[in-house]
């Protein structure tokens, strides 16, 4: 699922582009609604392995915000391999769980992760957060 | 047509959710997020709910029915249910799934079955069908002047969950 609004005008900066992923539908769909309503570009996959497939071809994304556990290729996995890639290193990367796991959130943030952010995500706390990582 | 009455009964519905807590404050967050370039947002997350929904309900049933138990995938499935459920604000549910993989983690389904019928996911989960009405409030036409006084009068009985501030104008029929 994909859902894309850029609002820069004519000579404004880009606007920011966050890769959501997350497997369950209803996530991607409130996550995406989240990023949108603040005016961020916003391309939602369902997987690790898509994420990194799209991170291979689109060259700026600005956030990418993650599930942690998804079938497959965890959040922690796709963390992993971004920040071991010399041209991705650089993006933020967040983590969404709905289970407050405190050496789990330790093992994300000593890996690189910006911020670990509980589910069910809420507007206040993707708007405080984007601010922080992408103004 | 008079949609008043209709509009009265759809926010004592949605009032009544709340109160018997079945949603919490995360629905009142989809709707703020819907506004006029996503004027279907909370159609269409309800709708992915329950599409997801219904096809872990029929696995989770199916799980039940095998023996010995996968406690593991049986608590696998209930964790994704619980996670959609929340994300949407399905209090109840989210509570029962959470009860529900207790019974998992202690292997004792049979503890979970004791209890109320009204109790459990399926019960929880059929009674949010009634969000499918929520939307409508957006399909009827404007209030009127004689419409406000009933459904304000409404309204303030629902308290601040559902101020006058949220505007309601008719969209179309709501695409599914």
């Amino acid at each position: 699922m994909a859902s894309r609004k850029g609002l820069g005008g004519e000579g404004s900066a880009p606007v920011p582009h966050v890769l959501a992923v997350d497997d369950s539908s209803v996530d991607r769909a409130v996550i995406a609604g989240i990023l949108r309503s603040s005016q961020f570009r916003v391309t939602a996959v369902d997987s690790g392995k898509r994420a990194l497939e799209l991170l291979g071809t689109e060259p700026n994304v600005s956030m990418i915000i993650t599930d942690y556990w998804m079938p497959e290729m965890t959040g922690y996995e796709l963390l992993k391999k971004v920040k071991e890639s010399s041209r991705l290193k650089e993006i933020p990367v967040v983590i969404m769980s709905s289970e407050n796991v405190p050496t789990r959130i330790n093992r994300c943030l000593e890996e690189g992760a910006e911020d670990f952010l509980l589910k069910p995500v809420r507007p206040v706390d993707v708007s405080r957060l984007c601010s922080r990582v992408l103004r | 047509m008079d949609y008043t009455n209709l509009r009265r009964q759809i926010i004592s519905m949605k009032k009544s959710l709340f109160d018997q807590g079945y949603l919490d404050e995360q629905f009142n967050q989809l709707e703020e997020l819907q506004d006029d370039s996503s004027p279907n947002f909370v159609d269409e997350v309800v709708a992915l709910f329950f599409k997801d929904s219904s096809r872990l309900l029929t696995n989770i049933e199916q799980a039940l029915e095998k023996y010995p138990q996968d406690f593991y995938r049986l608590d696998s499935l209930v964790y994704q249910f619980k996670g959609s459920g929340s994300s949407i604000g399905a209090l109840r549910m989210k509570n029962e799934c959470s009860m529900f993989k207790a019974h998992c983690n202690d292997r004792d389904l049979e503890g979970y079955r004791t209890l109320d019928d009204s109790s459990s996911i399926p019960a929880s989960h059929s009674l949010l069908e009634q969000l499918h009405l929520i939307p409508w409030l957006t399909q009827m036409p404007p209030v009127t002047p004689e419409d406000k006084e009933g459904a304000c009068h409404s309204e303030a009985e629902a308290g601040d969950i559902f101020s006058c501030k949220h505007k309601h104008q008719i969209k179309g029929p709501v695409s599914t």
